[in-house]
C-alpha cells in the first residue's frame, strides 16, 4: 500500500514537471515564433492570384542565394508590390493594436481596456472622414487621422485633470475618454450626413470599416518606424508596468513615478494606435483579446506578456487579413472580420468567468 | 532612522482634514494610530506617503525634509503595506513580492538573480516560502496580508507603515500578523500602524496615537493613552481595561466595551 500510495506520488510529481515544461514560457514564445513564420510563408501563397508553395520557396531561395530570375513579372508584382507590403502592413498593425491593448489593461488596471478607451480610435476616424470628405489625398488623410487621434487623447487627458483634480485620476480617465469618444462618433456620423451620397459616403464608410487593400510599400515604411518608435519604451519599461497594475498608490509607495510613466505608456499607445488606424481604418477587438489570450498562454507578468502579445497580435491579423482576402471573390473589410471573431470569443472569455473581471 | 512629523496639516485639495499633528518614530518602535472611522487617519498615512501635499508643517527624516523627495528614494526608507485586496491580474506570489525592488532597480532594468534572492529571504523570515508559486488572487485574505508584508520587507525600508495590517483577518490570523509586527520591530524596523482594536496597542505597541474629531490628538505610552476615559471620548462607548498574566508572568492588558 505504501508503495502504491509513492509511486502514485511520483507519478503525480512528473506529471506535474511535465505540465510545468509545456507551460514553460519560453517554450510556448518558441512556438509563437514558429507559427507567426508558418503564417507568414503561408499568406504569400494565398489570394486571388495563387502562388503554389514550390514556387514561393523556390522563389525566396533565389533571392536569398542572388540567382537568376526564372518566374513570370506577374508573381514578382504580385509578391513584391502587393503581398509584401500587405502582409508586413498586417503583422506590424496586430502588434502595436495588441501591444498597446495590453499596456493599456495594466495602467487603467482593468482588463476590460483597449486603445480607443481614451478616443484614439474615434478621434482617428474622425480626422480621416474629414480629410476624405475635402477630397484630400491619402497621405494627407492619414495626417489628419494620426492628429485628430492624438488630439482626442490630449482632449481627453486635459479634461480629465481639470475635473479630476489628482483623485481618482484613473476612473475619471476612463470616463472621460469614453465621452470624447462618443463625441468624436457623433462627428464622424455627421461627416457621413453630409458627405455625397454617390462617391464620399461610401468611400467614408469603406475606410471605417477598415482594411489593408491600398496598403504600399511607403505606407508601411512609415508604419513600421511610428510603431517602432512606441513599442521600444513600453517593451523597456515592461517589468515597472507590473508595479502599475497594482494601483496608482502601491506603485508610488514602491517607487514610481506614475505621473511619468502614464504620460509615456499613453503617448507611446496612442502614437501605435492613431498611425495604425490611420492606414487600415477602425480594426477592432484586437487590443482587448489578444492580450487576454496572451495573459491566459503566459501569465499577467509584462516580461513574458508583452513578447508574447506582440507575437501573437501580428499572427492574428495577418490571418484575419488572409482570411478577408481569400474567403470570397471580393474581399471582405477587416475590422467587420476581426469583429465577427472578437465578440464570441470575448463572450467565450466570459463565460470562463476569471474571477476580478468585473 | 528616526521619522519626525512636526506641525503637520493635512487634507485633499483645500480642505484641511487634520492639524498640527506632531510626532516621531524611531527605530525599533510601533505606533499604533487609532481613532475612530472619519477622523483622518488615512488622509495623515496619505500624507506620510507623499500621495498627498503637506499643506503645512514638516515631516523629516532623520532631520531631512522629505517634502520634495522623488518617489525612488522615499520609497528605499519608507515601505508601505496596504490592506490585503484583490489585483484584477493572476499575478504569482514570488512576481508580487519581487515588486519591493522597485526602488532599487533603474528605470529600464528587471529584477535580478539577486533581487529574487532578497525576495526570497522576506519570505523565509515570515514563513511563506510555501506560497512562492501560488497564484496572488488564489490564496486566503490572512496570506496576501503576509505577502504586502513581505513584499514591503523587499524593499527594505527602515520605517513601515501599515494600514489596518489586521482588518478582514480572522482571529487566529490577527495575532499572527500581530507577532510578526513584534519581531519585525525587533530587528530594528520603525513600524507605524492603524488599528481599529484598542487591544492591539496594548499587545505590540511601544506607543499610541489617538486621533479624535476636531483635532483632538493625543500621544504617549499605550497605558497614558488607552484608557478608559480616553476610549469614551473617542469612541462615545463605555470601556473597562482589564488585565490577564500571560505565560511569562507579565500583565497583559485587554480592553472590554460595556453593552447595557
Amino acid at each position: 500500500m505504501q508503495i502504491f500510495k509513492k509511486s502514485s506520488e511520483n507519478f503525480k510529481q512528473a506529471d506535474k514537471n511535465l505540465l510545468l515544461m509545456l507551460k514553460s514560457n519560453n517554450h510556448i514564445i518558441t512556438i509563437l515564433v514558429i507559427l507567426s513564420f508558418i503564417i507568414f510563408f503561408i499568406s504569400f501563397t494565398v489570394g486571388r492570384y495563387g502562388i503554389p508553395f514550390d514556387q514561393l520557396s523556390n522563389i525566396f531561395l533565389s533571392k536569398l542565394l542572388g540567382l537568376r530570375k526564372s518566374w513570370p513579372d506577374t508573381v514578382e508584382t504580385v509578391l513584391f508590390s502587393v503581398r509584401l507590403p500587405r502582409v508586413l502592413a498586417a503583422m506590424i498593425i496586430g502588434a502595436a493594436l495588441s501591444l498597446s491593448g495590453a499596456t493599456y489593461q495594466g495602467l487603467f488596471k482593468n482588463p476590460m481596456v483597449s486603445p480607443d478607451i481614451l478616443g484614439a480610435s474615434a478621434g482617428a476616424g474622425f480626422g480621416a472622414s474629414i480629410a476624405i470628405l475635402l477630397s484630400f489625398n491619402i497621405i494627407e488623410t492619414q495626417i489628419f487621422a494620426f492628429v485628430f487621434g492624438m488630439g482626442a487623447v490630449m482632449l481627453t487627458y486635459i479634461l480629465s485633470t481639470i475635473i479630476g483634480r489628482n483623485n481618482n485620476a484613473i476612473l475619471v480617465l476612463v470616463l472621460t475618454g469614453m465621452v470624447v469618444s462618443t463625441l468624436f462618433s457623433s462627428f464622424i456620423s455627421m461627416t457621413k450626413y453630409v458627405a455625397d451620397p454617390n462617391s464620399k459616403l461610401p468611400a467614408i464608410t469603406f475606410w471605417l470599416m477598415g482594411g489593408l487593400s491600398s496598403i504600399n510599400s511607403k505606407d508601411v515604411l512609415i508604419l513600421a518606424i511610428t510603431v517602432f518608435l512606441g513599442a521600444v519604451p513600453l517593451y523597456l519599461i515592461r517589468w515597472k508596468l507590473n508595479v502599475l497594475s497594482f494601483g496608482e498608490e502601491e506603485a508610488k509607495a514602491l517607487g514610481i513615478d506614475t505621473f511619468k510613466i502614464r504620460i509615456l505608456v499613453i503617448f507611446c499607445s496612442t502614437l501605435m494606435t492613431a498611425v495604425s488606424v490611420s492606414l487600415s481604418g477602425m480594426i477592432g477587438w484586437v487590443g482587448l483579446i489578444i492580450p487576454h489570450f496572451a495573459r491566459m498562454l503566459v501569465g499577467p507578468n509584462y516580461k513574458v506578456l508583452i513578447p508574447t502579445s506582440i507575437l501573437l497580435g501580428s499572427a492574428y491579423l495577418l490571418m484575419v487579413d488572409d482570411i478577408a482576402r481569400s474567403l470570397f471573390s471580393i474581399e471582405i473589410p477587416l475590422g467587420i472580420l476581426t469583429s465577427l471573431i472578437g465578440a464570441p470569443f470575448f463572450i467565450f472569455m466570459l463565460l470562463k468567468g476569471k474571477r476580478g473581471w468585473i | 532612522m528616526k521619522l519626525e512629523v512636526i506641525n503637520a496639516s493635512c487634507g485633499y485639495g483645500k480642505s484641511t482634514v487634520v492639524k498640527n499633528i506632531s510626532m516621531n518614530v524611531e527605530s525599533g518602535e510601533i505606533l499604533c494610530l487609532l481613532g475612530p472611522n472619519g477622523v483622518g487617519k488615512t488622509t495623515f498615512f496619505k500624507t506620510i506617503l507623499g500621495f498627498l501635499k503637506l499643506q503645512s508643517g514638516n515631516i523629516l527624516l532623520d532631520g531631512q525634509d522629505i517634502n520634495n523627495w522623488p518617489k525612488k528614494k522615499l520609497a528605499e526608507s519608507i515601505g508601505y503595506v496596504p490592506q490585503a485586496h484583490t489585483p484584477p491580474f493572476p499575478f504569482s506570489v514570488i512576481d508580487v513580492i519581487i515588486m519591493g525592488r522597485t526602488a532599487h532597480i533603474g528605470m529600464f532594468e528587471s529584477p535580478s538573480k539577486k533581487d529574487k534572492e532578497i525576495a526570497e529571504e522576506a519570505m523565509n523570515t515570515l514563513n511563506i516560502a510555501y506560497l512562492k508559486d501560488k497564484i496572488y488572487t488564489e490564496i486566503s485574505g490572512g496570506e496576501r496580508q503576509m505577502v504586502l508584508i513581505a513584499r514591503a520587507l523587499t524593499q527594505q525600508p527602515k520605517i513601515l507603515v501599515m494600514d489596518e495590517p489586521t482588518s478582514n483577518l480572522d482571529f487566529g490570523n490577527q495575532v499572527k500578523v500581530l507577532e510578526e509586527i513584534n519581531k519585525l520591530a525587533k530587528k530594528g524596523l520603525g513600524i507605524i500602524m492603524t488599528s481599529h482594536f484598542p487591544d492591539h496597542a496594548f499587545l505590540c505597541c511601544t506607543k499610541v496615537a489617538l486621533m479624535q474629531k476636531n483635532n483632538v490628538f493625543t500621544i504617549g505610552t499605550v497605558d497614558e493613552v488607552v484608557t478608559e476615559e480616553n476610549l469614551k471620548m473617542a469612541y462615545g462607548v463605555d470601556v473597562k481595561i482589564t488585565s490577564a498574566i500571560n505565560n511569562k508572568g507579565e500583565k497583559v492588558k485587554s480592553c472590554v466595551p460595556m453593552i447595557n
